[in-house]
């Protein structure tokens, strides 16, 4: 990949991302947050490049633990993230009473 | 042989491809209520497609290694998010955003050390993704640690910014010899790395829990521009794409969140405080606290037709809010329109209060954010504050000596009843009498959380 192209893809990225949740309402802003938290996971994948090209005990040492963090990263974001959206429901989706189920548990 | 690499790569680039266009897709998704569980799907796909295809990137080694850590990372983190309560899922958030940026931190330095670097530019971008990287990383160990309660002193002295200065200068000074090749030893690259972990920890550490919203919403665009470096470095795309985007994402949405909390990002991050318990001042509060019974409140709310609910962390932390929801479901079931208003610091951090709602139940519909829901109070019957204070207290709109004044706040005083649940006589969060409490409209139901929705409960069903 050439310079420019990166370059390219890094401005249009940039306007992407600032798009997309631009007009994102108060409420969703901790899941995004968390989303977005998730989505940088992809780390995971040039830590696993990094260690997978390491050659000295070094190299592989601080290989081991990008791959250990990126991988807790990308997990532990989409656990909170996800838990958090199952419960966005509205008036429609709870039919009768039944909106006590499942995180509801995790109160008590 | 090369055929072969030549559609390995191929593939693996495809995948990448795909990955990006279900990151953005599930962002996109994620921005709206109705759609957000897809979108946390649609991205998970993102990634496992990516983790899955970087396994035959060409010229691979170490696989075991490889997967050890993926096991025991994943293993780790899944059962922390799986069991963290909702209350905590903040400082969860700065957990995952600090190991994401020491991640790209460590990829910077595996590069870094090796030495091989062949451009002046890539390893510039390496030293600049570091830097970023290892001050989100410590940085948000210690946003974790204060709303954790570890750290409960905010270490604060004179020329506090002309040190956090000087370390950076010496980062970006070994960053420069490291980059340049001019010399560049393994000691320097410690050095540089040392010295962006020390920045991080002294630029946070003077932050105030309250203000720590908006600083982990910043680390995390941090971690996304450190990963998106990187990514430069490895020529790899999908990295550059989805750091990006969360770069800028995360950008815009701290400004949105120090909005929210009516902080500019400057205040939060150079003035040191965001701190409770600052000095009370303001114009006293005459009047008495008029106290009610459960029994009578009860009947005020079952009668009513419209109530509004006003709940704060007080709430989330009396674990009130299944309560709350059993009475909500109640009092709709007689025909009264109920409604929460939600302000955007109820929570730890904005929306979350929306979140431990949602966990009991409450449908997104029901829940109003400020600016839809102040107008109105002045058609309510009841407001029912609880485990709310400096949030309704009106001396924010008409008292300028108060510390709060020029917050906005939910106009609960303009309804024709206000019942405030309240553990006991006593000043709120930040100190400040709360004129609220004092009003002729305005009647405490003292008691528990949880025990007073319960006896409020008891009375709607014995009407």
């Amino acid at each position: 990949m050439t310079g420019i192209v990166a370059l390219y893809i890094f401005m249009l990225a940039a306007f992407t991302g600032y798009e997309v949740i631009a007009r994102v309402p108060v409420i969703l802003h901790t899941p995004l947050m968390s989303g977005s938290n998730f989505v940088h996971g992809i780390v995971l994948v040039g830590a696993m490049v990094a260690l997978g090209s390491a050659t000295t005990p070094l190299e592989k040492t601080i290989g081991f633990i990008g791959v250990l963090l990126a991988a807790g990263n990308a997990v532990g974001g989409y656990a909170v993230t996800e838990r958090m959206l199952e419960m966005f429901k509205s008036s429609g989706a709870r039919g009768g009473k039944d909106g006590k189920g499942g995180g509801a548990k995790a109160g008590h | 042989m090369s055929d072969l690499h030549f559609s390995a790569d191929a593939l693996i680039q495809a995948s990448y491809l795909v990955t990006a266009f279900l990151f953005i897709m599930g962002l996109k998704r994620m921005s709206s209520p109705v759609t957000a569980r897809s979108g946390i799907l649609w991205a998970g796909a993102g990634m496992l497609v990516a983790t899955l295809a970087t396994f035959f990137y060409p010229g691979m080694t170490n696989f075991p290694l490889i997967i050890i850590a993926v096991v025991i990372g994943s293993a780790v983190a899944w059962i922390s998010g799986r069991r963290v309560a909702m209350t905590n899922i903040p400082q969860m958030i700065a957990l995952y955003n600090g190991m994401g940026g020491g991640a790209a931190a460590a990829i910077a330095a595996v590069e870094l050390y090796r030495g091989e670097q062949q451009t002046t530019a890539g390893a510039t971008l390496a030293v600049v993704g570091g830097i970023i990287g290892a001050v989100s990383f410590s940085g948000s160990l210690i946003a974790f640690g204060k709303l954790q309660g570890l750290i409960r002193k905010s270490l604060r002295f004179g020329g506090q910014q002309l040190l956090n200065l000087l370390i950076l200068a010496a980062a970006l000074v070994l960053g420069a010899m490291v980059a340049s090749g001019y010399n560049a030893t393994a000691g320097m690259v410690t050095g540089l790395f040392a010295a962006a972990l020390v920045l991080g920890l002294s630029m946070t550490l003077p932050i105030g829990g309250a203000d720590m919203p908006v600083v982990i919403s910043l680390y995390n665009a941090l971690t996304g521009l450190a990963v998106a470096f990187e990514g430069f470095v490895l020529g790899n795309a999908a990295m550059i794409i989805a750091g990006t985007v969360v770069g800028s994402a995360g950008t815009l949405l701290t400004q949105l969140m120090a909005k929210a909390m009516n902080r500019s990002l400057g205040n939060v991050l150079f003035s040191g405080f965001g701190d409770t318990g600052a000095a009370a001042a303001g114009t006293e509060v005459t009047g008495s606290l008029k106290p009610i019974e459960a029994a009578d409140a009860g009947v005020m709310m079952a009668f009513a037709q419209k109530v509004i609910i006003v709940p704060g962390y007080g709430m989330a932390v009396a674990q009130a809010q299944h309560k709350v929801w059993e009475l909500t479901q109640l009092l709709i079931d007689r025909g009264v329109t109920v409604r929460f208003a939600i302000h955007p610091v109820a929570g730890r951090m904005p929306g979350h209060m929306n979140v431990l709602l949602a966990e009991a139940g409450v449908p997104y519909d029901l829940i109003a954010d400020l600016d839809e829901i102040n107008a109105e109070f002045e058609t309510a019957d009841v407001a029912l504050v609880i485990g709310a204070n400096d949030v309704v207290n009106p001396v924010a709109r008409n008292d300028k000596s108060s510390p709060i004044y020029g917050m906005p706040i939910l106009n609960a005083d303009k309804a024709k009843n206000v019942i405030v649940i309240k553990r006991g006589q006593g000043a709120g969060f930040s100190g400040i009498e709360n004129a609220l409490f004092y009003l002729d409209n305005t009647r405490m139901l003292y008691g528990d959380g949880q025990a007073a929705v319960a006896s409020l409960i008891a009375a709607v069903k014995s009407v």
